[in-house]
């Protein structure tokens, strides 16, 4: 009977340990994180990713409207790269920064924070493999996104890491890219070389061929159904073993193996050859299928490749991509250099390297926008929006609500280095937060509205509760011991909830709040014993704790809270 | 789009005095109306994990594939159907028994999306469910609660897909044993406070970006949550009111109280209902997990269309009992039938759907996988999943053939196929589909 205590004693520390460990996946980062390169010839083509944008505008007539404070950036900032509104933490240590060039050099500092490769992770792998539970056991989505972590702490390059996903090969632990591939595998089937061709298509060129599967492409005469069957005859010979993702050049008969494709009605399959649908020339002469594949996919002079990871990355900075939906760029037209060019040809001079388009984004005119616009009717905002004039006011993803709501709770940042309770706690809170939220699931930047489900839960669920309560080390406490006065009080939870001071108004109305507080009360009766206690029929007076969770409570449930702006 | 406060600390104080402006909420009672004026609901009882038509709807005891479950007679004289569901047996006179659907999906998460919607999942576009579509295209204007509902789901969301989350369905984890989040959890007069200081900051937002603030539906979806949080029509998600007899017919079980909750959802009027069985994915011991299953569920769905036969809502209400694909005549060695999308069963009733009927059948003497000439083993003339849901359309006077323009902007009709008029009564059809 002791030793099946014992044991299981053993498994609850086994599990506990395995939950911080998965809560920590951030602490598995193999090297410290690649050094940012130097940023002056990165000036000269954000400088002209600007002019792109300034030409346009003055072209198309439009109302570009004013920029925003440095702090609104630094919330768009880490809510694009780390999920969460800024902690307190962060913004005081922003708010000290007087140093030249400061939003570029908190980019690369954010570049470098392990929260920055953790949550893009997550992103990116949407883009890869889907939200779907996958296959059973030959699929591991926690491996492919330590992978994918690792790769962007590295600061690696796209094309190489496409080159692996799409050239994979061994077991989906062992190997993590290989989980590209074996997502793709259908009970008793094998691979689905359809849903490879055209996750390959969508995920690194940006387009969308998938009903050429089966006819040509309705819309888009430059897609033939032999396009995609072309296409998907490069992954006909990649196959699962014993040893994890394989190639088969032959089959059992010792015959090579080639793609067929059967025909509704058919009895037999037709032979269709590997080919790509433009430029064949960038197919390497040598190697298996799949790596020449991948060899002309990356290749040099392919810009789709470049636009769509620039597409990508703008809508992952911005909430809303360069050209929607995101995986249906048109074409790149030759001779003609829009801001997706601009932005892929940078990020091809330096290596392919995520890092150059993200702080391009983050340094554009663009992105200093603010969202608020004087159009004074519904159509010149409407053109605003679309020329990209106005910073677009995207609602913020389940995950970022949750770690906003998490990270504005705690006063200090909320990463590898917090204490292991907080990293579980935010964790359990992340999976039952967005299991009720729901998940919008690959089609994340596709632009939704709010739900009622939703609204209920930010306003009556326990982790609105949870993270507005005045209780021992919470924010709200703390906000209360350590803020000098009310003014300062009501800053702060402004400051951790909105990234913003309040304006006049707001802090007219709450310091107004704060100034009815039974303890109020009591300090002016201490100090003037005359004024008369309230009697027990006035309408009860509220404590300064009920007053400051009241605060955060209404600051969670603003707009400005769960929408991007 | 500014709520006004005074009006919600009203509102606020009132309901929690007990008293509500809202419109009384059983005027908006489907039960009120005559019966040929009444707009249709749908309940769909899901089976999460594939329900065996062997040990249900279409048993075949004494043959190879039959295994253990037996036969027993029904209300149709020519229907039998498996003894573990003796109480539907009793209610077989209301219901038609489809034995010949067929998908091609063999997947829990693509056979479900390919049943919930009648198109086969593809990575470009998610496709509305059947009841998402009813709640878009019959919202009815007196609810204050969900077009909408899911009663004890699984994790997947049955989604409005190309139509927006706003019609996702809402989603009741345990039925009749209240709501999630639906109470402030501060008293009235601070829930009252609140508002007002999120009014003060939302008009701080909002004074520069009208346009884009009004864009966002964000104080819609606030308003639309607040009056839901007030509103009397949430007694329908209660049984307090129930009898214990009614309530023990249903069974004391989450489906059991899901199904109840699933009627009186139907007496307020809303739109879509969908109750969830799970635990069919039975690769293991297939007859004992039928066997506790149908415990569950056949109390539950005879009762629930007994009490709309007999508050005379049938004929505004299809039941629907479906499940993402049957399972396979062979039993493996674990004792179980695996997923088999080939050829499997469905019960609908209700809704002018044809009574006492049934229309294909699993032959008995076919296994699985291919024929020796490699070809798959199919109904012959199979009822397809896009044709039963433009049927229920139609019936429900939703226009199957209208295209939404999807975001992706393609042009997608609600239903893939055509109605068919031989699954519906004879009057009922001439109305809907040939009139």
């Amino acid at each position: 009977m002791r030793a099946v205590v014992i044991v299981f004693a053993l498994l609850i520390v086994a599990l506990v340990l395995k939950a911080v460990q998965v809560a920590g996946r951030v602490d598995q980062l193999s090297g410290s994180p690649a050094a940012v390169a130097d940023d002056r010839q990165l000036g000269a083509a954000v400088a002209r990713l600007n002019e792109q944008f300034h030409k346009q505008w003055k072209a198309e007539n439009v109302q570009v409207v004013d920029t925003v404070d440095d702090f609104s950036v630094l919330r768009r900032l880490s809510l694009a790269m780390f999920g969460t509104v800024p902690s307190l933490e962060d913004i005081r240590a922003f708010e000290a920064d007087d140093q030249s060039n400061k939003i570029d050099r908190w980019v690369v500092k954010m570049l470098q924070d392990s929260r920055y490769s953790d949550y893009f992770a997550e992103r990116l792998a949407r883009s890869l493999v889907g939200v779907e539970e996958g296959p059973f056991i030959v699929f591991r989505r926690d491996r492919m996104t330590a992978w994918l972590a690792e790769q962007l702490h590295k600061d690696a390059s796209w094309s190489q890491m496409t080159k692996e996903l799409i050239d994979a090969e061994g077991l989906w632990t062992d190997r993590p890219a290989a989980n590209f591939i074996t997502v793709a595998r259908i009970e008793d089937e094998g691979l689905d070389v359809n849903k490879l061709a055209g996750r390959t298509v969508r995920t690194f060129l940006g387009q969308r061929i998938d009903c050429a599967q089966c006819h040509d492409h309705p819309f888009d005469p430059a897609w033939k159904q032999a396009d995609f069957e072309g296409l998907a005859a490069f992954y006909c010979q990649a196959a699962l073993s014993p040893g994890g993702v394989t190639d088969y050049k032959t089959g059992e008969d010792k015959q090579e193996v080639v793609y067929q494709v059967v025909d509704p009605g058919a009895e037999t399959g037709r032979f269709v050859p590997s080919a790509v649908p433009f430029h064949p020339e960038w197919l390497p002469a040598d190697g298996g299928l799949r790596h020449r594949l991948a060899e002309w996919v990356t290749h040099k002079d392919n810009r789709r490749f470049e636009r769509a990871i620039a597409n990508r990355i703008w809508g992952f900075m911005l909430g809303k991509p360069l050209h929607e939906p995101v995986d249906d760029l048109p074409h790149p037209v030759e001779g003609e250099t829009d801001a997706l060019d601009i932005l892929g040809q940078e990020f091809r001079a330096r290596g392919d390297r995520l890092s150059v388009l993200i702080r391009m984004v983050a340094m554009s005119d663009v992105f200093r926008l603010s969202s608020e616009s004087s159009a004074d009717n519904e159509e010149t905002y409407t053109k605003q929006v679309q020329a990209w004039s106005v910073f677009p006011l995207v609602r913020l993803r389940p995950e970022q609500v949750i770690g906003s709501l998490f990270q504005a709770g705690h006063v200090r940042s909320i990463d590898q280095n917090s204490n292991p309770f907080v990293r579980v706690t935010k964790f359990g809170n992340e999976n039952d937060f967005l299991n009720e939220y729901g998940d919008l699931g690959d089609e994340e930047l596709l632009q939704q509205v709010g739900t009622i489900p939703q609204a209920l839960l930010r306003m009556n669920g326990r982790f609105t509760a949870e993270q507005s309560k005045v209780d021992g080390l919470s924010a709200a406490a703390q906000f209360i011991n350590f803020s000098p006065d009310n003014a300062a009080l009501i800053d702060n939870c402004y400051l951790a909830c909105l990234c913003r001071h309040p304006a006049v108004d707001e802090r007219a109305y709450f310091l107004n709040l704060l100034e009815s507080t039974t303890e109020a009360a009591a300090e002016k009766r201490k100090a003037n014993p005359e004024i008369p206690a309230a009697s027990p029929e006035s309408i009860p007076m509220r404590t300064r704790a009920q007053v400051v969770e009241d605060l955060v409570w209404t600051l969670y449930n603003s707009p400005e809270f769960s929408w991007n702006h | 789009m500014h709520f006004n406060p005074a009006r919600r600390q009203v509102l606020q104080f009132l309901s929690a005095c007990g008293v509500s402006l809202a419109l009384p909420a059983m005027t908006a009672r489907a039960a009120a109306r005559r019966r040929d004026e009444r707009p249709k609901s749908l309940i769909t009882l899901w089976m999460n994990g594939g329900m065996s038509q062997l040990e249900t709807w279409d048993p075949h005891p004494g043959t190879k594939s039959g295994g253990e479950v037996r036969d027993i007679a029904t209300t149709n004289k020519d229907v039998r159907i498996s003894e573990l569901l003796p109480q539907m047996a009793e209610q077989l006179h209301s219901c038609m028994l489809i034995r010949s659907l067929t998908s091609r999906e063999g997947d829990h998460e693509r056979g479900a999306a390919f049943v919930k919607t009648g198109y086969r999942p593809e990575p470009t576009l998610k496709y509305p469910t059947l009841g998402a579509i009813a709640a878009h295209e019959l919202p009815n204007p007196e609810l204050e609660i969900p077009q909408y509902v899911t009663l004890a789901p699984d994790r997947i969301v049955p989604e409005g897909g190309y139509l927006g989350n706003q019609w996702d369905a809402f989603r009741v984890f345990q039925p009749g044993m209240g709501l999630s989040n639906l109470k402030s959890y501060v008293s009235p007069e601070r829930q009252a406070d609140r508002l007002q200081g999120l009014n003060v900051v939302s008009q701080q937002f909002e004074q520069r970006r009208q346009f884009g603030a009004k864009r966002t539906l964000h104080q819609n979806t606030l308003d639309r949550a607040l009056e839901m949080m007030s509103s009397e029509q949430l007694k329908a998600f209660e049984l307090d009111t129930e009898s214990a007899g009614v309530k023990a017919a249903y069974g004391d079980t989450s489906f059991g109280r899901g199904c109840l909750v699933a009627r009186r959802l139907v007496e307020v009027g809303v739109r879509s209902i969908e109750v969830t069985l799970p635990g069919f994915d039975t690769h293991v011991a297939n007859h004992s997990g039928h066997v506790t299953n149908c415990k569950i569920l056949d109390p539950a769905i005879a009762t629930l269309i007994h009490e709309l036969r007999d508050r005379d809502l049938l004929d505004s209400t299809i039941v629907l009992c479906i499940s993402e694909f049957g399972r396979t005549p062979s039993i493996n060695p674990a004792a179980g039938r695996d997923h088999w999308p080939n050829w499997f069963s469905c019960m609908i009733a209700g809704g002018g759907f044809r009574e006492s009927t049934v229309i294909g059948a699993t032959p008995t003497d076919v296994f699985e996988g291919k024929k020796a000439d490699g070809k798959l083993v199919l109904p012959a003339e199979p009822v397809l999943v896009p044709e039963l849901y433009a049927t229920i359309m139609a019936t429900m006077g939703i226009d199957f053939r209208k295209e939404i323009v999807t975001p992706i902007g393609r042009p997608i009709r609600f239903a893939d196929a055509l109605p068919s008029a031989y699954l519906l009564k004879e009057d009922v059809a001439s109305r809907v589909i040939r009139g």
